[in-house]
């Protein structure tokens, strides 16, 4: 049986450090994986346009689903007839899901957020409905991901004022509502997220809380939303400090490699995000030097492959002169970037866990 | 190159094409379609794998006439090593596959009119072979100045003399390294006489085979056949022998019967678009009941019944709301799609737009539609042929298809 505590189903085991960078294994029920690592969104059971045979041979380990979007379509009640989303997809490594709150507070018009939970019009029918910590988790149980989010009271980096402080306290005591709701803890994680905004005495006492909760891992939520860099990077150095040594850490909506590679020196191990397939439908390759917009003229004479230094089958087959004839034509040119630029964030990953496993973190490029 | 028959059944023929490339294939073929070179939606990397016979290609040379691509697909040193489809063979077909109508304009001794990435061009024949020369194709259709069956008879006489010019001018213009991979294209399509004319005349020249032009324009499906036979009488018969325009599985039976080797079709493509799955039994031995239980055909497939052999629609609404449907697009079907996915699951990949949908769909129509030409060659080895398109039509029209009349029966093989 994975873990130490009956409310684990995860084994997390460092297997070397750098200062406070670490190389780990992450067992999880469907899956054994290596991080640091990055996980593709798949929204609603498939990332973009991939295939699963595709996602494996780019070593995908955990995707992401959007529970909000899940529960819409197909639904959850059919997911759990079907015997959950891995065997909808029919996707045999590990399955994240969020707790469905950000998606809806982004997305639906009127949302609200009370104590019983996130209220919001219905986007089929306009009706008032109502997400609470205990419905997401059923959700989440229902649809059968490795890891499910805790649903949180989520507010922005730049907002100010008590607002931020009653998130945070509403985060903890929804906490322990989600944690009642949980029907599934020996197959499911069920990760905190610690809020607090900019604010490190908040941030420290949802530490506090959540830690006190002995719960499998922990997110850094309520970042990647229009904060300085140097605030970002403040909030997630206090987080890992105050998180425990021997859990996973998983820092939400961050996807830029340079903010991996930082977080990762901070002690981080998980990292999502919409950002490589999403820049790669407006033809924009993640490249070892930045990002390479290929809509522009100069890549209609530009010979090489995307990056020189990538292996994946776009960099081996295709020139950069040949996707900018494509990228704005063929649905295929979106295609080729958004599997290079997801392979660029496996490798990625994969150079992190082993540079930090090979004594030699500090010397790989700052990512782009 | 080389082009052997094998085995007739009636006029139709399976035959061996081997190419300068050293690829070797059977006839009837399928050509799948391309765009700027790639699949519509299928992945580049699967293509190979997709099925035993998913080699063959076409490509549209009026996709590459303006730069930068006619300079990206010269500098790569051909369309095989542009899109890195070495092992396939890529026929060069002028028409634009997916969807683009011949109006039959007017068009001068130097070129004719066609859909181009920037609309529509008159592209003469200096540019063409330039395009071709620089693709590199394995063959090649000849510059066409193809008209539908409904322009006045001056204009179709004119095309088919246009034509005919045409085809020398391409011929003394192609790389002589190239060897011989020219389709001749033969026209004529409002007159039999003018049919018969175009067809002497490509038979004459030193070609690899020939490419009937001026099909799925609207045409009576009789008089299709008529023209299909009437040029074809006058084609040598151990060169290949190619047609664009036509896809439907009724008019890929119609061209094989009449002595056709090489089609290119949308109809999987098409199929895609419309979010339907190719289930059309295959196995003329499995007798219609039978075949309809193996089906397991539910009422709520949300069609018109009697297409529900034929083809299944997956966004139907009824999928995960009252029956779902764990079985994938067909029961026993080896490709990818079917070996790994649920009707229910593609259902729910429709409804949320995810383009994964249509990869796995095409991947599929592919791969049913090549082992329809394959179930095609079966017959003609087995000198079955006319039963099997009379079993395949027959239970297209009891779907509510629209057959194809009487067929009359071949005896001999020429």
């Amino acid at each position: 049986m994975l873990g130490i505590s009956p409310s684990m189903a995860l084994r997390f085991e460092v297997l070397a450090r750098h200062n406070r960078a670490r190389a780990s294994r992450l067992t999880l029920p469907h899956y054994e994986a290596l991080t640091p690592l990055f996980m593709p969104v798949g929204t609603q059971g498939t990332i973009k346009g991939l295939t699963n045979d595709q996602l494996e041979d780019l070593d995908c380990q955990i995707i992401l689903g959007n529970t909000y979007h899940l529960a819409l379509r197909p639904g959850a009640d059919l997911l759990d007839t079907i015997g959950g989303l891995h065997k909808f997809m029919n996707w045999p490594r590990a399955l994240l899901t969020d707790s469905g709150g950000f998606q809806m507070v982004s997305l639906l018009h009127l949302a609200d957020i009370t104590e019983e939970g996130v209220t919001f019009q219905s986007p089929v029918d306009g009706k008032p409905m109502l997400l609470t910590p205990e419905d997401s988790i059923q959700i989440q149980n229902k649809i059968g991901a490795d890891i499910i989010m805790a649903l949180d009271d989520v507010v922005k980096t730049t907002t100010t004022g008590p607002r931020v402080e009653e998130a945070m306290y509403r985060t903890l005591r929804w906490i322990d509502r989600c944690i009642a709701a949980h029907s599934r803890p020996h197959e499911q994680n069920l990760f905190g997220i610690v809020q607090g905004g900019l604010d490190p005495q908040l941030r420290d006492i949802c530490l506090e809380g959540l830690v006190a909760r002995n719960l499998p891992g922990y997110a850094i939520g309520g970042l990647a939303g229009g904060e300085g860099k140097d605030a970002f990077w403040r909030v997630v150095a206090q987080c890992t400090a105050g998180l425990p040594e021997d859990k996973p850490r998983y820092v939400m909506g961050i996807g830029f490699p340079l903010d991996i590679v930082v977080c990762t020196a901070l002690g981080a191990d998980m990292y999502d995000c919409v950002y490589p397939t999403r820049t790669a439908r407006f033809g924009s390759a993640l490249v070892s030097e930045g990002v390479l917009r290929l809509t522009h003229a100069a890549m209609a004479t530009d010979y090489r492959p995307l990056d020189s230094s990538c292996t994946c089958m776009v960099c081996k087959r295709y020139t950069r002169a040949y996707l900018h004839t494509l990228v704005t034509k063929e649905a295929m040119g979106s295609q080729l970037v958004s599997y290079h630029n997801i392979s660029h964030m496996m490798q990625l990953s994969r150079n992190l866990h082993s540079s930090i496993l090979e004594g030699r973190f500090p010397d790989i490029h700052g990512g782009s | 190159m080389e082009f052997t028959v094998r085995a007739c059944s009636g006029h139709g023929r399976v035959g061996s094409l081997r190419l300068a490339s050293g690829l070797e294939f059977e006839t009837p073929s399928l050509l799948m379609i391309t765009r700027r070179g790639l699949p519509v939606v299928i992945p580049p990397e699967m293509l190979m794998d997709l099925h035993p016979d998913s080699r063959a290609c076409q490509f549209t040379p009026m996709h590459f006439l303006e730069d930068p691509l006619a300079a990206v697909v010269a500098k790569a040193g051909g369309v095989h090593k542009l899109a890195s489809l070495t092992g396939f063979a890529m026929v060069a077909v002028a028409r634009d596959s997916l969807g683009n109508e011949i109006a039959g304009e007017e068009a001068s001794n130097l070129g004719a009119s066609f859909e181009t990435s920037s609309g529509r061009r008159i592209v003469g024949l200096e540019k063409y072979m330039e395009v071709v020369n620089a693709c590199k194709p394995d063959l090649w259709v000849s510059l066409p100045d193809e008209v539908p069956h409904w322009v006045p008879e001056k204009r179709n006489r004119e095309s088919v003399d246009h034509t005919s010019q045409w085809l020398d001018h391409c011929l003394s213009l192609q790389h002589a390294e190239h060897g011989n991979r020219c389709l001749g294209v033969v026209v004529g399509a409002g007159s039999l006489e003018e049919r018969a004319r175009s067809a002497e005349q490509a038979a004459t020249r030193n070609v690899a085979g020939f490419s009937l032009a001026g099909f799925g324009l609207g045409e009576d499906v009789a008089q299709r056949g008529f023209h299909l036979e009437v040029a074809i009488a006058k084609l040598p018969n151990d060169k290949l022998r190619h047609v664009c325009g036509l896809g439907s599985p009724e008019e890929v039976l119609q061209a094989v019967g009449a002595g056709i080797d090489l089609l290119d079709s949308t109809y999987p493509y098409m199929l895609t678009k419309e979010c339907l799955a190719m289930t059309f039994p295959l196995k003329m031995e499995v007798p219609l009941r039978n075949a309809d239980r193996d089906m397991q055909p539910t009422p709520d497939h949300g069609v018109a019944s009697g297409f529900s052999l034929a083809k299944v629609n997956l966004r139907s609404a009824t999928y995960g709301g009252g029956r779902i449907d764990e079985t994938p697009l067909v029961t026993g079907c080896k490709c990818y799609t079917c070996k790994r996915h649920t009707k229910v699951y593609i259902n729910q990949l429709l409804n949320s737009n995810e383009t994964l949908a249509q990869t796995l769909l095409e991947i599929h129509n592919t791969y049913h539609y090549l082992e329809f030409f394959k179930a095609i060659r079966e017959s003609i080895k087995a000198d079955k042929f006319h039963e099997f398109r009379t079993w395949f039509t027959s239970q297209r029209q009891e779907l509510g298809v629209l057959s194809l009349g009487n067929i009359p029966r071949v005896v001999s093989c020429n």
